[in-house]
């Protein structure tokens, strides 16, 4: 099953949420708070939610974004579940890796991955 | 065709977020008349967007009132961006380093890391409310392998 909602697109494997963000570019202030809107709906309607966020279309993001999910992450431990990250593009990448932000979020290469990974035992 | 001759442009933008969409469009498209290759792109980008959202959020606070001055020089050799803002100004040394203990959990911080990370030359004036941007490029969209990093 799939949800459109106006920024991201949802569906459920196994027992994970896969949002995946549908914009290209997500830079304005506004879009990461309607995508943080979204997301906390998500996350708050799902104690233990296992959510895979999937960066497949993203080519282009502003530091907003990496606030997003530092507040995306938090809201999801509290609700005791677990989080990833998965198919970020190089450049992407690079924003990760310059921030350290690779040391606290898991990513993977893509949202199977991702998925399988998030099954396995903690 | 690529262009060789230097374009040099002052932009007066409101304190807004949707304030700078127009210019980065126009930037985007100086860029690629310039034929700078993708790298380039997104590293200026980038610092331009962080840069604006800087002296809008921080400097002007927010006050769509207050303008952000921007000066762009761009030629085949160089990309520079000055940005002003009418705050107070701030230390850019002081500012805490993202990357560390706690810090690495803040929600903002770390827009001026990714432009002193992106740009080649990252300088304040005094008080602290403009820098000064400047980056060299790595190769263009045919010459890709002249990169120079």
């Amino acid at each position: 099953m799939t949800q459109m909602n106006p920024r991201i697109t949802v569906s459920y494997e196994d027992t994970a949420t896969i949002v995946t963000f549908t914009d290209e570019k997500i830079l304005e202030e506004k879009d990461v708070r309607q995508l943080e809107q979204s997301l906390a709906s998500l996350i708050d309607q799902a104690e233990g939610i296992v959510l895979v966020l999937d960066f497949s279309n993203v080519r282009f993001m502003s530091s907003a974004v990496l606030g997003l999910l530092i507040k995306v992450s938090k809201r999801v431990y509290e609700h005791e579940g677990r989080l990833a990250l998965c198919a970020i593009g190089p450049k992407i990448y690079e924003i990760f890796k310059i921030t350290r932000l690779t040391k606290i979020f898991d990513i993977y290469k893509d949202a199977d991955d991702a998925v399988k990974r998030l099954a396995e035992p903690q | 065709m690529k262009q060789d001759r230097a374009t040099k442009k002052t932009m007066l933008l409101d304190s807004r977020p949707e304030a700078v969409e127009q210019t980065r469009q126009w930037l985007l498209s100086q860029l690629n008349q310039f034929e700078y290759g993708d790298d380039d792109v997104f590293a200026v980008q980038l610092a331009f967007q962080e840069a604006f959202y800087n002296a809008m959020k921080h400097g002007n606070k927010m006050d769509a009132g207050k303008k952000v001055k921007i000066y762009f020089v761009i030629d085949p050799d160089r990309i520079e961006i000055s940005m002003t803002d009418n705050g107070s100004g701030f230390d850019p040394d002081a500012v805490p380093d993202c990357r560390i203990g706690e810090n690495l959990y803040k929600t903002e911080g770390r827009g001026l890391l990714l432009m002193r990370s992106y740009m080649d030359i990252v300088e304040f004036n005094e008080i602290g409310n403009s820098v000064h941007m400047v980056r060299f490029p790595r190769g263009t969209k045919s010459h890709a392998s002249t990169a120079r990093k």
